[in-house]
């Protein structure tokens, strides 16, 4: 009489399978989930090849030219590291956040503030233009951050004091930014009337592997800059905190259960200031890091969203230091490509399947789906 | 069958249910029950939290379907799928939690889901008629108001009306009065009587047993998914008796208890007073001492302030009023932290949603009370190995049943979670600890484990305050145990006896008793 609510009978209809999706209440191993996302992206890889096939394209062309416009050659893929660089920053920045649930989706407006800061000890000029590079690169460092920081300050401390919300205010906060640099770049900064600076001394410039080419002939013409070194350095130690250290300790908790970690006695408000200054800062370094080792002078457009671009990186990489790392690779070379083949929506359009099918995915770790024959009478 | 009980002049039954059967994971919450309806009176539904009284309405409200038995509405055979199934056989019920949107006025609440007006939103019209009836039934509301603009008492009679309006004739109110101040309770009275006597029947969800004497025609006792009375007169039985149904009388485990030892006050809290989260007066001047090496139990019906005394106690609900006084410091209104300093630990009610972080490993779970002292912090640093070597050490002492401590603890069974928060609190060394429920959900043999480890506790010189709803747990484990009533202590009993419990958690001071001279009321 008393059945089990699994077993009961549920619409029974004209399709002859019965599909039940139930919780998964044991642990999957790391290699499926790991199996998971791979083939999340194959499948994704196979509807762009049916999308370009539908427009009259050759699929397997495309890729293969993708492939060759980003990893085709040491100089292809040194483009790509350099469009990976401020994206592992940026990922960084809002992995730290989300790690706490605080969802700072100003990123982008941190960035754009750390380009200024750094420009600024340059353009002022705080230092003089005959200082040594290593200077040059610890101090417009330290700018990028603290202004990155500062900037997310005022969204951290709106949040703990006022209760404002963090995904409103660092969206809009995204504007001003920009408004504020460009008041700079038309106003003050200025060159002849144009709307950028001057190009900055080369002493400011962050070193290039092309630097070296008189020494290491194959590093000629190659620009992946020391901004990939501060990325990687700044991956470890945002692993190092989150995971090794008292602090990390507490923004897991609060993450995960804020209600746990108020009742371990962690101030949540404290944390809720320093981590948006953190992930402000990690952008701020982003910002940094491209205008003195790609752009080289202060203007607008320095961003092509990698703001917003950060944020599915950090997503796509399930908040892993490490994985931002991968992940950043993978869509700087979308975004290289994006420049190299025709029509440049391909790779965007890639980037965004990629993006639904690996969330999607994400369903088959939680849930154990079955498929059995609909019995006749059941 | 209604047709001829019709003639014969007796009220009708409106609802019949029939050996109802529903499950949970883990719970039988309905075991068979039967319950009937007549018309045109107030039937009250008694039982304890989880006792199985809201799932067996939710189910004739067509939320749940039971795994077996038969519902009739009117004589006629029913099979709900959905609450709108329900409503069109004129079953309404009013949830604890409003389903209001604050933002829109109270006729757009009421209309909300309903397929008039069609096109043209003339609400004047709506206004009228909401008006109307109001007038009816006696609910007063203004149609044109806001619902954020209206008192919880006036948002539960847009809840009524929105039912009325839909046609409901029979009226189900879970728990009403548990969001409602004392003189709201009397015109949520008043109008039931009203609405009763325009041929309405209603059914009264409560644990509260003077609030259904008050107001109740016959009453069904339901415990643990079971049927302990059916529609029995309510004026019929003692208010002793009925708590005896409600919470019942099982064997009392016999556990190997030594005399207890009580030292000096480590606990000392003097007339405090706090707000639930409603914003209604839950602790009204509660003052008592908790000594070293003793176990007090507190016992009440749920709801009666224990949750935010646990609260108030462990520096996660500020107080309006009052002391709380733990090794001679004054630690009102501190966060958690001074307390967890003072050697305060706390096994909370609510295990999932404030005891553990779901995703975090076992570790993550096991050093939250001391990630920040020695060996497992060193400087800002936490040192895994440190980490991972204690979780694996509580997994032995404490029997945590996991396959690495690696696993996040949202795949333990609620045993197993239970012993990593004890393995937490306990292994602190605390001086004082507040548990509450803390064997609640867990099977017999994991029960006995907890009650142990509790008796342990005590016996190494800690002070326990114990919270429960099941009273053999209390008598058994405490050395003396209080009684709260509305956030007021009613009174102390030291000797067990169940009878002056239950009457004194549903209301009745200690003073009174012995002044009524009642020796047993069993």
């Amino acid at each position: 009489m008393q059945t089990d609510s699994g077993k009961i009978p549920s619409n029974q209809g004209i399709f002859p399978f019965r599909i039940k999706f139930e919780e998964r209440i044991s642990d999957v191993p790391k290699w499926y989930t790991f199996a998971i996302s791979f083939g999340a992206v194959v499948f994704a890889l196979l509807i762009g090849a049916i999308i370009l096939w539908l427009a009259g394209g050759n699929p397997w062309a495309t890729y293969a030219h993708i492939g060759r416009s980003s990893f085709g050659s040491i100089g292809v893929f040194s483009d790509t590291l350099v469009k990976a660089t401020p994206l592992i920053l940026v990922g960084l920045a809002c992995s730290v956040a989300f790690r706490m649930k605080l969802w700072n989706i100003g990123a982008e407006g941190q960035f754009f503030i750390g380009a200024f800061a750094a420009s600024a000890v340059i353009l002022i000029p705080i230092l003089p233009e005959t200082a040594p590079s290593w200077l040059f690169i610890v101090v417009t460092a330290a700018a990028g951050l603290i202004g990155g920081g500062l900037y997310g300050l005022i969204p951290g401390l709106l949040k703990a004091r006022f209760n404002v919300n963090e995904v409103i205010s660092t969206l809009m906060l995204n504007y001003i930014a920009i408004a504020w640099n460009n008041y700079f770049i038309f106003a003050v900064w200025t060159e002849a009337g144009f709307q950028m600076s001057k190009v900055f001394p080369q002493n400011s410039w962050l070193p290039r592997l092309t630097d070296l080419g008189s020494k290491i002939p194959a590093f000629r013409g190659l620009t992946t800059h020391f901004g990939l070194v501060l990325a990687i350095i700044a991956a470890v130690i945002v692993w190092l905190i989150l995971y090794r250290s008292r602090w990390g300790y507490e923004i897991r908790l609060i993450g995960d259960n804020p209600k746990a970690a108020t009742y371990a006695g962690i101030p949540i408000k404290k944390h809720i200031v320093w981590v948006m200054v953190l992930s402000g800062a990690l952008a701020g370094l982003a910002g940094m890091s491209e205008i003195t080792g790609v752009v080289h002078r202060f203007q607008g457009a320095i961003s092509p969203g990698y703001g917003f671009t950060g944020i599915i990186v950090a997503w796509l990489a399930k908040l892993n230091p490490f994985a931002v790392i991968f992940v950043s690779i993978l869509f700087g070379a979308l975004i290289l490509a994006g420049r190299e083949i025709q029509p440049s929506g391909v790779p965007k359009m890639i980037q965004g399947v990629i993006l639904v099918s690996l969330i999607a995915s994400d369903f088959l770790v939680r849930y154990k789906v079955s498929i059995s024959r609909q019995r006749a009478e059941a | 069958m209604n047709s001829t009980l019709d003639s014969q002049n007796q009220p009708r039954k409106v609802v019949e249910m029939r050996d109802i059967v529903k499950r949970f994971p883990g719970v039988l919450a309905n075991d068979h029950v039967d319950f009937d309806l007549l018309e045109g009176e107030i039937h009250a539904l008694l039982g304890e939290n989880g006792a199985g009284k809201s799932t067996l309405m939710n189910i004739l409200a067509g939320m749940y379907k039971p795994e077996s038995g038969s519902i009739k509405v009117h004589g006629k055979p029913v099979t709900f799928t959905s609450p709108r199934d329900a409503i069109t056989a004129g079953i309404g019920m009013i949830h604890q939690h409003f389903m209001l949107v604050p933002s829109q006025t109270v006729t757009e609440n009421i209309l909300l889901g309903l397929d008039e007006p069609r096109f043209i939103m003339d609400l004047k019209n709506y206004d009228q008629k909401i008006i109307e009836l109001g007038e009816k039934f006696g609910l007063p509301v203004d149609p044109t108001a806001k619902i954020w603009q209206l008192s919880v008492g006036e948002q539960q009679r847009v809840e009524i009306l929105k039912m009325l309006y839909r046609g409901a004739d029979i009226l189900i109110m879970d728990e009403p009065t548990a969001v409602l101040a004392p003189q709201e309770i009397d015109i949520l009275f008043i109008t039931l009587r009203n609405m009763v006597a325009l041929g309405k029947s209603v059914i009264f969800i409560s644990h509260k047993l003077h609030e259904v004497q008050k107001i109740a025609d016959r009453l069904t006792v339901l415990r643990k998914g079971k049927i302990t009375a059916s529609g029995v007169d309510a004026k019929g039985k003692s208010r002793a008796e009925l708590a005896r149904l409600m919470v019942g009388r099982e064997v009392i485990f016999n556990l190997d208890k030594k005399e207890a030892k009580p030292g000096k006050v480590v606990l000392k809290i003097e007339n405090v007073h706090c707000l639930n989260d409603k914003n209604l007066k839950a602790l009204n001047g509660v003052s008592f001492e908790v000594r070293s090496g003793e176990i007090v139990g507190l016992a009440g019906v749920a709801g009666n302030g224990q949750k935010e005394l646990a609260d108030v106690l462990t520096g996660l609900r500020l107080c309006s009023e009052g002391t709380i006084i733990v090794q001679g410091e004054n630690i009102v209104n501190m966060d958690a932290k001074a307390g967890i300093r003072h050697g305060v630990s706390h096994v909370p009610e609510d295990r999932t949603h404030v005891g553990t972080a779901p995703n975090l490993s076992v570790t993550d779970n096991v050093i939250m009370k001391n990630y920040y002292k020695k060996p497992i912090a060193r400087g800002w640093m936490l040192h895994s190995p440190s980490a991972d070597k204690y979780a694996n050490e509580m997994k032995e002492i404490y029997d945590i049943v996991v396959p690495s401590v690696e696993t996040p603890v949202r795949l333990l069974s609620g045993g197993n979670l239970q012993r990593v928060i004890l393995a937490r609190e306990i292994s602190s060394q605390p001086t004082f600890m507040v548990a509450m429920q803390p064997t609640r959900g867990l099977d017999v043999g994991a029960i006995e484990g907890v009650q142990k480890l509790l008796l342990l506790l005590r016996d190494a010189g800690a002070a326990i305050l114990l919270i429960s709803e099941e009273l053999e747990e209390l008598i058994s484990l405490s050395d003396r145990i209080l009684v709260i009533y509305e956030g007021e202590i009613m009174g102390e009993v030291t000797d067990g006896d169940i009878g002056k419990i239950g009457l004194m958690m549903t209301g009745t001071r200690q003073e009174q008793l012995e002044s009524m001279g009642v020796q047993d009321a069993n």
